[in-house]
């Protein structure tokens, strides 16, 4: 076993190993902890620089172990891979950082942490997957990572929470296994592979590859949060803020539409999947789920709801650009994937801030947070626009070629969809910052547990990570035709699966 | 060439006898020493399997048909190195476990040594007959080991049991006697070409008879009525015992019987039959095990579910392609080897949670999650297995068992597997998630000795590990 081979599985120890360790340690022990927690993160993300290094120049990290007669668990750093595991490894680190301050002075930080660790490995492995296999491994293990991270607070509601979503995602999980099986029977064990490989079994078996593909789908697309099987996520919100935003931004949701992003180009194949007119249906699902969270958004007070409805309707912008057929939406779709994850985790982030700093918690309580906490304020505006799609933040980007890819596809309906989802972005965040910024405060904040101190707004580890996403939110929109930038990288996907489009 | 045949039946009677006389502080020793040696026999004799195929043994130097001939293939070695495996570690477990209980301790060393040597036997017989003294040598052990607190409820149920179990064996003596009479012999090897030759009816009727004698002893649903008291009844060693291992003699048996002594008279019909009793098995058990209320009795509802998976193997297996049949043999030994370790695991955790809070019932259990943490995780992997997710064994062979099904177009069987799963994840959550709620200010919390929670978290582990490394015990089953 060579360097490139042990690379992949040295990645995800990186973070399975902290997680295992944190485990075993008495619960006093924050310091050592938090310590191995950054060794770890930190050690992470030096290896996938490297990584990312090397598939700039053409290396291939592939690892096979066989654990059945014709089934392999495969990890392979490609190029879809590299975009979703930098980000995952990156926003583990802010998340770690302020969860260590979020949750300061409560009980069960090891298992907190613990569970953290494994569930940032699972979807590591959900990103380095090199075929559905091993996909499916690690979207199970996130399953039920991520289940005592959602009841961690042990209460009637949280618990209530945790039983909706098992239900949902073991019955997706389900789902998502028959597919893949009978896939495996159909086709053998294939890996994820540029521009598919299904095709081979037209025209023999296309009834088949179609049930498939609605069984896969609809696996994936509970995790996706995906219209009608997203009610899990709202309720999923009593988790603590640093488990919410992590969800949101790379690990539950991401992982059902990053399968997705796989079924469709890397097994099916894009070009295929649209000669099996599957394309169709998967946008019109994307399109009404990024109207109807939206809406239902409009009518939450609840900061963390809004922003989960917000959620269920940022993520079917990937979905809707990989059912767009052409280049540009490939784009669009892809490279919000990384956009969208930046740009959710700096909402909650700050919405963490202001229940933790403040006790505020509702929309309707926010009045004058902008005098009190400008720079979390701040961040939640950067990340608020982003969202909307104004130039030149992210989320503007995505839309740019979410459009451009609609027109090409000569499907105009989708722009009218894409309008409408920004309108109603605006019409959702901007009275929040409205009252953010320009209604006076008149009353007392709810609970106020960290009091102002030398011009600074609340702990260092709650400030600095919204910050950090929030510059992140402003850089790759700001630079993105750098050779460094999501959306090269996002091109670079798209060159790959459509043969003959040059970017 | 050193053979390990005999020496893995004589040492448990050695070591039983011995305890029995010395009494529960050195036998409890003795057996431990024996056991790490037992497990190395057959570790030994696993690795003659794969180098060489089949071994034979003569006892005393007399082959059949005058005297007993002892035979270890692919099936039997998996067989013999899961219950070493298993019973090692519940070894620890019962010292730490029978700590104070001095009277059950006594009589727990010699009946668990004499229910291994039986064991043993069950699985390197050759003959028919022999294979019937095995089964009721086993059986009796067993039902005194239901019985070891003595107490109106477990005497119920061990009396239940003890019925159960000799209606068993009768069916299944009664079974050999028509097979003698129609054939005048009883080995295994002799049979079967004679059966191949010409089956009258009596044959099919002994076939009938034997497997349905199995069939009760295996508690397939509908005969699963005496299991949940035994096993719910038993002190927790006994329990993870009886599920982990006892139950899959039995069905060790069938398989034998189905698939190579009656092989040329059995009919898809026939298999489709105990699929369906199956299937009844899976989803009833696991609605029942949902409904309990004591946490041991949730564990043993799991095990009439769960036996209800090792018959799907049946119709899986049975007419169809060689490919396919493959598969579901593969996935059916699998998933026996998956919940053995697993069952093991999750009533000795459960044995250990009820010490801890002194209570029996699920809702007692409230803050078991940052007492014994370690015991929960330990549940919370055999847990995995048990309800068929990556990367335990239990997914491994439950992959291998939808890919039959899916290969052979028994789309009925996959529906069964996909909701039995989903009932399973419904009954380890109910215990879970009680778990992690808060602690009662009155609750009373005992804290447990290491040696009581080790032994589960390498059972739990060692069913998770075997979903990476199944490749491993499918050569040995394959070996030939």
């Amino acid at each position: 076993m060579n360097f490139n081979e042990t690379l992949p599985l040295l990645v995800l120890l990186s973070s399975l190993l902290p997680g295992l360790i944190i485990f075993a340690l008495p619960d006093e022990r924050h310091g050592l902890r938090s310590l191995i927690n950054m060794v770890g993160s930190t050690l992470q993300l030096l290896l996938i620089v490297y990584m990312l290094r090397g598939v700039m120049h053409g290396e291939e990290y592939i690892y096979h172990f066989t654990i059945l007669p014709g089934l392999d668990l495969v990890f392979k750093a490609d190029a879809l891979a590299m975009l979703f595991v930098p980000l995952s490894a990156a926003l583990w680190f802010l998340t770690t950082l302020y969860a260590i301050g979020y949750l300061e002075g409560s009980p069960h930080r090891n298992r907190f942490f613990g569970f953290f660790s494994l569930c940032v490995t699972a979807t590591i492995g959900v990103a380095m997957a090199g075929n559905l296999f091993t996909f499916f491994v690690f979207y199970e293990l996130l399953t039920l990572s991520t289940y005592p991270l959602v009841v961690h607070r042990g209460t009637e509601q949280a618990m209530r929470a945790g039983q909706v979503y098992l239900t949902y995602t073991l019955g997706g999980g389900a789902l998502l296994l028959v597919g893949i099986v009978w896939l495996y029977g159909l086709a053998g064990q294939v890996e994820f592979t540029h521009g598919g490989v299904l095709a081979v079994l037209w025209p023999e078996y296309t009834s088949q590859l179609r049930v498939i593909f609605f069984l896969l789908i609809a696996g994936l697309g509970v995790k996706a949060a995906l219209v009608p099987l997203h009610g899990w996520l709202p309720l999923a919100m009593v988790a603590p803020a640093p488990v919410s935003a992590l969800l949101h931004a790379v690990a539950v949701v991401k992982a059902g539409v990053f399968g997705i992003v796989r079924v469709v180009y890397d097994v099916y194949g894009v070009e295929f999947s649209q000669s099996l007119h599957l394309l169709m249906p998967l946008a019109v699902m994307a399109s009404v789920t990024i109207i109807w969270g939206s809406l239902r958004a409009l009518f939450q007070d609840d900061l963390k709801r809004r922003l989960a409805y917000s959620t269920i309707s940022q993520v079917s912008y990937i979905a809707l650009g990989v059912a767009i057929f052409g280049p540009m939406a490939t784009v669009g779709g892809v490279v919000h994937l990384v956009h969208q994850g930046i740009m959710k985790i700096t909402l909650f982030f700050c919405a963490g801030n202001y229940a933790e700093t403040l006790g505020v918690h509702k929309i309707s309580e926010m009045d004058g947070v902008g005098r009190r906490m400008p720079w979390t304020t701040a961040a939640f505006t950067v990340g608020a626009f982003g969202m909307i799609g104004l130039p030149p933040l992210a989320g503007f980007i995505s839309k740019w070629y979410l459009g451009l890819g609609a027109l090409e596809a000569q499907m105009p309906w989708v722009i009218a969809i894409l309008l409408a989802s920004s309108l109603l972005n605006a019409a959702y965040f901007l009275p929040v910052l409205y009252r953010a910024w320009f209604q006076p405060r008149t009353e007392a904040w709810p609970e106020e547990q960290i009091p102002m101190q030398n011009g600074r707004e609340t702990a260092w580890l709650l400030l600095v990570p919204p910050l950090a996403t929030a510059v992140a939110t402003m850089l790759v929109g700001l630079f993105a035709s750098s050779t460094l930038s999501p959306l090269t990288w996002a091109k670079m996907i798209a060159a790959r699966e459509y043969l003959y489009w040059m970017p | 060439m050193f053979d390990p045949m005999p020496w893995l039946i004589l040492s448990p009677l050695i070591w039983a006898t011995l305890a029995f006389v010395h009494g529960p502080g050195r036998g409890g020793r003795l057996a431990v020493a024996c056991l790490i040696l037992q497990l190395s026999l057959a570790a030994i004799l696993a690795q003659q399997v794969i180098a060489g195929g089949v071994r034979m043994y003569a006892v005393g130097g007399w082959g059949a048909p005058l005297g007993i001939d002892l035979m270890a293939d692919g099936l039997s070695t998996v067989m013999l190195l899961l219950t070493q495996t298993i019973v090692l570690p519940l070894a620890f477990y019962a010292r730490a476990y029978f700590v104070g209980h001095a009277n059950s301790l006594r009589y727990f060393w010699p009946l668990t040594g004499y229910l291994l040597a039986a064991m043993n036997a069950l699985f390197l017989s050759s003959d028919v007959f022999n294979i019937y003294v095995t089964l009721e040598l086993l059986g009796l052990a067993a039902v005194g080991l239901v019985a070891l607190v003595g107490g109106a409820g477990p005497i119920t149920a061990a009396m239940r049991y003890l019925l159960a179990t000799l209606l068993g064996s009768s069916a299944y003596l009664l079974g050999v006697a028509l097979l003698y009479g129609v054939y005048g012999s009883v080995s295994l090897v002799a049979l079967k070409p004679l059966i191949a030759a010409d089956a009258p009816a009596t044959v099919s009727l002994a076939a009938a008879l034997m497997l349905l004698g199995l069939m009760l002893k295996t508690a397939l649903f509908p005969f699963h009525f005496w299991l949940p008291p035994a096993h719910g009844g038993a002190p927790a060693p006994v329990s993870a015992l009886l599920s982990a291992l006892v139950i899959k003699a039995s069905f060790y048996l069938i398989l034998r019987l189905w698939f190579d002594l009656f092989a040329p008279i059995v009919s898809i019909t026939a298999a489709q039959l105990l699929g369906a009793l199956g299937a009844g098995a899976i989803l009833w058990g696991s609605f029942l095990a949902l409904r309990q209320t004591h946490l041991k009795m949730l564990v043993a509802y799991s095990t009439v579910a769960q036996v209800g998976y090792l018959f799907l193997l049946f119709p899986l297996a049975t007419g169809m392609s060689a490919e396919v049949a493959e598969s579901a043999w593969q996935g059916g030994v699998l998933q026996v080897v998956a919940h053995g370790l697993a069952k093991a695991a999750m009533f000795a955790a459960a044995g250990a949670m009820i010490t801890a809070t002194g209570r029996d019932e699920i809702s007692g259990i409230a803050g078991v999650a940052t007492r014994i943490p370690l015991t929960l995780f330990a549940f919370a992997l055999a847990g995995v297995t048990i309800m068929g997710l990556p990367p335990s064994g239990g997914f491994a062979a439950k992959w291998l068992l939808l890919g039959a099904a899916l290969a052979s177009e028994q789309w009925w069987w996959i529906v069964v597997m996909v909701v039995g799963g989903l009932l399973s994840a419904a009954y380890v959550f109910k215990v879970l998630r009680q778990a992690f709620l808060p602690v009662e200010e009155t609750a009373s919390f005992q804290l447990l000795p290491r040696m009581l929670e080790w032994p589960i978290l390498l059972l739990a582990l060692a069913s998770l590990v075997l979903g990476l490394v199944g490749i491993e015990v499918l050569s040995l089953l394959g070996a030939a």
